[in-house]
This record gives structure tokens, C-alpha cells and sequence, in this order.
């Protein structure tokens, strides 16, 4: 197994986050899709790490990235918790306040 | 108390002289009905004030018993106003500095006009009581009499000049009194047009006086009195003893003036409508202001005037005097024989002073004014005691009934007919003999002295005549105002005359036909009466005989508790103003004075204080009147002697003559007026309608004037209109140009900048959608789009 089939795993992974970002009228979906890209992301730095010349770099940056995906769940729930009290629902098409 | 002039203190006096009438009217005018007794507070300062100028003419008369010169300018001792600065254009003289003048002619008029103002104010508490704006009255007399008092006293033409307008404003309002009292049916609209007519008259004599007293300034480079005079001496004599001709036409301007304001010929016609006015106007406007400012004027300017100058007063004095005389035969209403019979003696006056009896005319103006304010406030105390009736021939067997008002009417009616020991003869004695002196030497006669002598000698004899027809008229026979409406109707239809003055103007008949009709209807009701009797007693002179009428038929309207149809006599406060007129009216021109040296020199007062010598200096004097000399004194002597005889004799002929005429006709033989009247027929016609002269001006200056106001607003409507409705719209058509580029082009661009962002603001709206997965679908797409774009490329 080369290369290819790790990015073309991680390439579907990343189609699906978007999709999902896209597609799914729930906000805890929406994240569910960014954490997909990220770990298609973390999955890309992985891969070229292990098939490039590089030393630990890819694997460091994917640690770091799952820290962030931490931090920005914690946050984003913050927010989400805070739109549902604005608007009584967490549908992304209702919190349209930004039009203003 | 020193009878001595002190320039110190007497100027000071003098300013107050007319400073007091001047205050009186301030207070008065701003305090209106606020100010308690303002009648009698104004009187009270018009008495202090005659009291000053007699105080004043005491040191006149004093100067003139020593034989001193008395001669006052307050520009002499520093005492003057400086007021036109003109200094460094022209020679320093052309300043224009105002002061007093106090000479012997200015100290007898100021004298007279005191005592005529005060007798006019004392009389106008008894006589104006009651009647509307009766404080605004007495405002305007005092201003009135202000003014005479200033003119009297300016020292220079402009100042003179300003009180003579101030005098013409003051007669506008005075004649116009009840223009603003609509309970006068007859005079409210008579004295409207009257005062309006009285003030445009006299105008066109204002602005000829005004041209000359430019002319005269423009070629003296001064307006005082004593330099003029002095001024016009150099000049004459500069000229080789001629007159320059621009002199002569200086002169004939300022005669305009005169001839304006003193109601000569062509200009006369304002005077006898001035009777509009309340009877104390006329008597104050008629007597000692107004019409003898005009004479006045010719006294001060005298010297300026040329022998070319003289001719034409001469026989313009003497033509009026004739002319006004003729129609004062002809009056029924009592005050205008007086007008016209005002208007013949200051032709006599004016002729005399054309004549070169220049003392003489300002003799008769003193005279004149005492028995004519007599006159007219007789004639007022009259009207007020038959109840406001004008008209002659509803009078009659006043004697009896008016002892009073009879006695003063009578003795001034001696002396305005020049019967001997009475004022008048005396003035106009030296009048005629003026004129006889002109005739009976050599050097001096002249067709034109001529004409006016015989002028005057009829004149004379007719004013003998109808003064006695008026007191006949009035005061003897029996008394007609209970005289039945019919009968007064025939009489009036058979005289061819509407109302009780001849005036035929079609602003005069209507009123009259008003109060007619009015009364008409009230002959038989009862409310209508008491109204009509409350204020026909106290409303003044209504001259309309219509309103008497209808007071006739009206019963119970009795204000004093006696029968109103009873002619009764005047208060006390009016009677005494009568009785001191009426005194000095017999006695006016008498009062000897005799110089000391002289023991019994035979000179009335006024010739003793005014001469040639005493008015404009020995130099002037004896360059207007030179003293004969040697073989030449007794010559002069001679002719004196000569002209005084005549004069006298031709006085007593025609005053006789008047008189018995009058007394032939209106007492003696009653039936022949009537048929002297057919007799005469359209040439009495003629006279009764005072020559048609009203009726000419109608014709000519009125037509003419209004032809010409046509013709203006014709050009005004057509081409000034028209230039100016051109320039309008050529603007409007600029405007609508304007308003079309604004409408399309600039409106538009900003209606375009306007809709191009509403389009791109509608456009990009529908992005903002404000959900965010949409931003990331574009978001995504646009990535997407890229990434192809970078793959194919």
C-alpha cells in the first residue's frame, strides 16, 4: 500500500467533512464535519511524514492539530450552547443574524 | 426794570417766545386727555408768551421814543447756531447760521401774533368745548402759532423758510380739523378736500420761493437778512445802479412765494376754502399767520426787489384787491365776505409794498390782523349763538340779541371800512397815499401806479360796502332764521345755488345733499332729534343750512334751557378774547407816540418804530428811499403834503361812499338789491361764481394735470411695464432653461448614482443571505473553481 491510498482515504475523508459542513441542517454535525477534515488533514501530515524524508514533523503537527480540535470542540460548543439560546434551535439557516 | 435792550437776557426771551406755544404743543400732542385742563394750560402758556413779546416791544417802543436805532441780530453777539458747515468749498460766509432777528417790524408782528394766538386760544375754550379731538386742537394752534412766532424771529431766508413749511403743514391739519369728524356731514368732506387743496395751492408758491432763495444763495454765497440786503447793494451798485436780471427773477420767485401763501391772484383760490376749518383757524390763519407771513416775507426781502419786481406786486396786490373785493359783495355765508374780504386787504397790503410804501403795507398787516381776528371771532361768536348757521340771510336783529359780539363787530367793521379815528383808515390811508405819492411825481409815475391807485380806491369803497351789508345783513332788520324751509329752498333755487357756499363742486353737494336727506327723514321722529340737537350745539360752524333746517322742524333739543331757535350771546371766555381783538382793532393803529425832541410829531406807533431807516439800516435806506437834498427837501416836502391830502380825502370819499351805498341798499331800500342783481344779470352771475376762476383751474390745471397723469400711466403701463414685464420674462424664459438642465442633466446624474447602487445594493443583497453555510458553499465552490482553473491551465 503506497502513498495514493492513504491520500486517497484522506481525500474522501475530507470530501465527507465538507458534505457533511454543507449538507447537514444541525450545528453538531457541522462540527462533526470540521473535526472530519481536520483528521483528514492530521491523517495527510501523517502519511507524508511516513512515506517523505522528513524526521517527526508530520506527526507533531498532528498532535497539535488534535489539541486545537479539543480546544475549538470546547469553544464551538460554547457557541452553540449560546446560539440555542438566542434562537430557541441550533439550525445554522435560522441563526442568519450576519444578513444584518 | 431797564427798558434797555440787554442781549444777555432778552435773546433768551426771545427763544422762549415761541419755546412756550412749542412745549405746550409737545405736551399736549404726547399726553392727549391725560393732560388735565390742557384748553386752559396751553392758554395759560400762549399768555406768558404774548405777555414776553410785549415786554419785548416795550424796548422796541422805548429805542424808538429816544430815537435810537433798535436793531438785534443774535449772530452779532456770538449768540447763534451754527448748522451747515460749508467751509473751504465756498467762502466762509456760506455757512448757514440760525438766529434771532429782533428789529422793529419783527417786534410789532411778534407782539401782534401773541395777542391775536392768545385771543384765538382764550376764544377756543368757549368755542371748540365739546367737540371731537378738541385736545389735538389745541395742539396744532400752538404749534401753529410756533411756527409764526419762529418765522417772525429767523434771521436768515432758510430759516424763515422752514417755519413758512411748518406753517403750511400746520394749516393742512388745522384746515382739515374735522375731516376726522364724521358728526360734521357738511364740512367732514369739505374739509378734507379744502385742506388738500389749501396745501397743494400754496405749494406752487413754496417751490418758486425755494427757487429763489437758490438762486440767491448760488450768486451770495448767504441767506441772513442783513447780508442779502448789503449784498444786493454792492451788486446793484457794481451793475452801474441796474438791477441784474437774475436778480429780478430771484425777486419774482420769492413774490411767488408771497403771492402763494398771502392768496394773490391766480393763487387765491385756496383761502376761501379754507373756511372748512374751525372758525378760530380762520381766524388765525386770516389774521396774524399764515396769509401775513407772505407780506412779511416781502418786508424782509424788500430791498432785494427790483423796480420790475415792484410793478408786478404792484399789480398783482392791487388786481386782487379789487378782484376779492367784487366778490365779497356777493356772499351770503358770513365767513366768506370775511375770506374774500382777507384776500382784498392783503392785495392792499401787497400793492403797497409794491407801490414803495413798504411801511404802510406792514402797517396795515398789524392793523389788519387785530380787526380781522375781531371779524372772523365775531363771526365764529355769531355762528355759535345761531347755532351753526353761516348763511347772512337767516341772521338779522342780532343787536339785541348779541350786544357784545355787536359792539366788536361794528367797531372793526369801522375799521376795516377806513372810517376815521378807528385802526384801519390810518394803515390804508397811508396805502393810498403811497400810491398818490407814486402818481403825483414826475419821476416816479407810471402807468402801473395809476392802475393800482384806482384799483384801490375801489377796492376800498367796496370793502366799505360789503362790511356794512354784513353787519346789516347780520345784526339789524329782523331776525329771519325762523325763516320756513320752503322759502329758503326758493330763495337758495332762485340764487341758483345748492348749499350755503357758493362752491360748486361736486365733493361740496354731495355732503350737503346727505344732511339733507338725512334730516329729512328725521322731521318727524323723535329719537333722531335729540341726537341732532346734542350735536349740532356743540359741533362748530356746520355751514350747512340744511342741517339748520332740519334743526327747524326738530323740537325739545334745548341745551341751555331757552328756545334753541334764539340767538343768544357767547360766553364770557369768548367775549373777552372779542373784547380785547376789538379794543385793539379801534385803537391798533393809534397809541402816539411822540419822540421827545419832536413834542407832537403825529406819528401812530407803528410809524414812529418802523421806517426805512429802522427796518434795513441807514446805508440800505437811503439806497432803496434816498433823503432829498438841498432844493429837493422842500419839493419832497410838497409832494408828501400833496399825497397826504389827496389820500386822506379819497379815503373819506370812498369809506362814505361805501358806507351809505350798504346802508341805501340793505336798510334803507330793501327792494333794490333784487332788482340791481336782475340788472346786472349774467355779470353778477359771474361775480357771485367768483369769476368762474375755480371752475377755470377745474378746466385747465386740473384737466391739464390729470391729461398728463393719464398720459404717464398710459407710458407707465405700456413701455415701462412693458420693459419690465420684457426683462421678467426673458428671466423666466432663463429660469425655465435653467430648471430644464437641472430637471434632466444634474437630477439625473444623481438619480443615476442613486439607482446604480440600489441595483448593485439589490444585487449583492441576495448574496448576504446571512447563513453561514451558504458563505461556505461559495466559499468551497470558489475553491473548487480555482483548483479546476489551475488543474486545466
Amino acid at each position: 500500500m503506497g502513498l495514493g491510498a492513504y491520500v486517497a482515504v484522506s481525500g474522501a475523508l475530507f470530501a465527507l467533512g465538507v458534505i457533511t459542513i454543507l449538507a447537514r441542517r444541525n450545528v453538531i454535525y457541522i462540527l462533526m464535519g470540521i473535526e472530519m477534515i481536520l483528521n483528514a488533514a492530521n491523517l495527510n501530515f501523517v502519511a507524508f511524514n511516513r512515506f517523505g524524508s522528513m524526521q517527526l514533523d508530520g506527526q507533531m503537527f498532528a498532535i497539535f492539530v488534535i489539541i486545537l480540535a479539543a480546544a475549538e470542540a470546547a469553544v464551538a460548543l460554547a457557541i452553540v450552547l449560546n446560539v440555542f439560546y438566542l434562537f430557541d434551535s441550533i439550525k445554522p439557516s435560522e441563526a442568519d443574524l450576519l444578513r444584518e | 426794570m431797564s427798558l434797555a435792550f440787554d442781549p444777555a437776557v432778552d435773546f433768551a426771551l426771545l427763544l422762549a417766545v415761541p419755546g412756550l406755544p412749542l412745549v405746550g404743543y409737545v405736551l399736549q400732542i404726547f399726553l392727549r386727555k391725560n393732560l388735565p385742563h390742557g384748553d386752559k394750560l396751553l392758554t395759560a402758556g400762549m399768555f406768558v408768551s404774548m405777555c414776553l413779546t410785549l415786554v419785548l416791544g416795550a424796548k422796541a417802543l422805548h429805542a424808538a421814543h429816544a430815537g435810537e436805532r433798535f436793531f438785534h441780530e443774535s449772530a452779532a453777539h456770538g449768540l447763534s447756531f451754527g448748522w451747515l458747515y460749508t467751509k473751504g468749498t465756498v467762502p466762509e460766509s456760506a455757512n448757514i447760521v440760525l438766529g434771532i432777528l429782533y428789529d422793529p417790524l419783527g417786534a410789532a408782528m411778534l407782539a401782534v401774533v401773541g395777542i391775536v394766538s392768545f385771543c384765538v386760544h382764550l376764544f377756543s375754550i368757549g368755542y371748540m368745548h365739546g367737540t371731537k379731538r378738541y385736545p389735538i386742537f389745541f395742539a396744532n394752534i400752538s404749534l401753529f402759532t410756533f411756527a409764526m412766532l419762529g418765522l417772525v424771529l429767523a434771521d436768515n431766508l432758510l430759516v424763515l423758510f422752514i417755519f413758512w413749511e411748518l406753517m403750511g403743514a400746520m394749516s393742512y391739519l388745522l384746515i382739515g380739523h374735522f375731516s376726522h369728524d364724521p358728526s360734521q356731514p357738511f364740512f367732514h368732506r369739505w374739509a378734507t378736500w379744502a385742506s388738500k387743496k389749501a396745501f397743494l395751492t400754496t405749494r406752487i408758491g413754496d417751490c418758486l420761493l425755494f427757487i429763489g432763495i437758490f438762486i440767491l444763495w448760488d450768486k451770495f454765497h448767504t441767506l441772513r437778512f442783513t447780508e442779502l440786503w448789503a449784498a444786493a447793494r454792492e451788486t446793484v451798485a457794481a451793475n452801474g445802479g441796474e438791477f441784474p436780471a437774475w436778480l429780478t427773477w430771484a425777486g419774482l420767485c420769492v413774490f411767488g412765494g408771497t403771492v402763494g401763501k398771502s392768496a394773490q391772484l391766480p393763487l387765491h383760490i385756496w383761502l376761501p376754502d379754507a373756511m372748512a376749518g374751525p372758525t378760530p383757524v380762520s381766524a388765525m390763519i386770516h389774521a396774524a399767520t399764515m396769509v401775513a407771513a407772505g407780506v412779511f416775507l416781502l418786508g424782509r426781502m424788500y430791498p432785494l426787489l427790483s423796480p420790475d419786481v415792484l410793478a408786478v406786486v404792484t399789480v398783482f396786490g392791487a388786481s386782487t384787491a379789487l378782484f376779492a373785493a367784487t366778490i365779497g359783495t356777493t356772499c351770503y355765508d358770513l365767513k366768506a365776505v370775511l375770506a374774500y374780504s382777507t384776500i382784498s386787504q392783503l392785495g392792499f397790503m401787497v400793492a403797497a409794498v409794491g407801490l414803495g410804501g413798504v411801511v404802510a403795507g406792514m402797517f396795515h398787516m398789524t392793523t389788519h390782523a387785530f380787526f380781522k381776528a375781531c371779524l372772523f371771532l365775531s363771526a365764529g361768536s355769531v355762528i355759535h349763538g345761531c347755532h351753526h348757521v353761516q348763511d347772512m340771510r337767516l341772521m338779522g336783529g342780532l343787536r339785541k340779541k348779541m350786544p357784545v359780539t355787536f359792539a366788536c363787530m361794528l367797531v372793526c367793521t369801522l375799521a376795516i371800512a377806513g372810517v376815521p379815528l378807528f385802526s384801519g383808515f390810518y394803515s390804508k390811508d397811508k396805502i393810498i397815499q403811497a400810491g398818490f405819492l407814486r402818481v403825483g411825481d414826475i419821476q416816479t409815475f407810471d402807468g402801473w401806479s395809476v392802475y393800482a391807485l384806482i384799483c384801490l380806491c375801489l377796492a376800498a369803497a367796496l370793502t366799505a360796502f360789503y362790511m356794512f351789508r354784513l353787519v346789516f345783513l347780520t345784526f339789524f332788520g329782523e331776525y329771519r332764521g325762523n325763516l320756513k324751509e320752503h322759502r329758503y329752498s326758493a330763495m337758495l333755487a332762485a340764487e341758483g345755488v345748492e348749499g350755503p357756499d357758493p362752491n360748486e363742486h361736486a365733493e361740496h353737494d354731495e355732503p350737503s345733499h346727505d344732511a339733507h336727506g338725512a334730516h329729512g327723514q328725521d322731521e318727524h321722529g323723535h329719537g333722531g332729534h335729540a341726537e341732532h340737537g346734542g350735536h349740532a350745539h356743540h359741533a362748530p360752524t356746520p355751514a350747512a343750512a340744511h342741517v339748520v333746517h332740519a334743526e327747524e322742524h326738530g323740537h325739545g333739543h334745548d341745551d341751555h334751557g331757552h328756545h334753541a331757535h334764539e340767538p343768544h350771546e357767547s360766553p364770557l371766555v369768548m367775549t373777552v378774547a372779542l373784547a380785547i381783538l376789538g379794543f385793539l382793532g379801534v385803537f391798533g393803529g393809534h397809541f402816539w407816540l411822540t419822540a421827545p425832541q419832536t413834542a407832537w410829531s403825529g406819528h401812530p406807533w407803528f410809524e414812529a418804530l418802523v421806517s426805512e431807516q429802522s427796518l434795513y439800516g441807514p446805508e440800505i435806506a437811503e439806497w432803496i428811499a434816498p433823503e432829498p437834498v438841498g432844493e429837493a427837501v422842500a419839493h419832497h416836502a410838497h409832494l408828501h403834503e400833496v399825497a397826504h391830502h389827496r389820500a386822506v380825502l379819497a379815503s373819506l370819499c370812498v369809506a362814505g361812499f361805501g358806507i351809505f351805498l350798504a346802508w341805501f341798499l340793505y336798510i334803507r331800500r330793501k327792494d333794490l338789491p333784487a332788482r340791481v342783481v336782475a340788472f346786472l344779470g349774467l355779470g353778477y352771475t359771474a361775480v357771485r361764481r367768483k369769476y368762474y376762476v375755480d371752475e377755470l383751474v377745474d378746466a385747465t390745471v386740473i384737466r391739464l394735470t390729470w391729461v398728463l397723469v393719464r398720459v404717464q400711466k398710459a407710458f407707465d403701463e405700456n413701455v415701462v411695464d412693458g420693459l419690465v414685464k420684457l426683462v421678467g420674462s426673458t428671466n423666466k424664459l432663463g429660469g425655465n432653461l435653467a430648471a430644464w438642465f437641472d430637471k434632466v442633466f444634474i437630477d439625473g446624474a444623481v438619480n443615476a448614482v442613486a439607482m446604480a447602487s440600489q441595483v448593485f445594493g439589490a444585487a449583492f443583497r441576495l448574496v448576504q443571505t446571512g447563513r453561514i453555510q451558504q458563505y461556505a458553499a461559495f466559499a468551497v465552490g470558489g475553491a473548487v473553481l480555482t483548483a479546476a482553473w489551475l488543474i486545466l491551465a
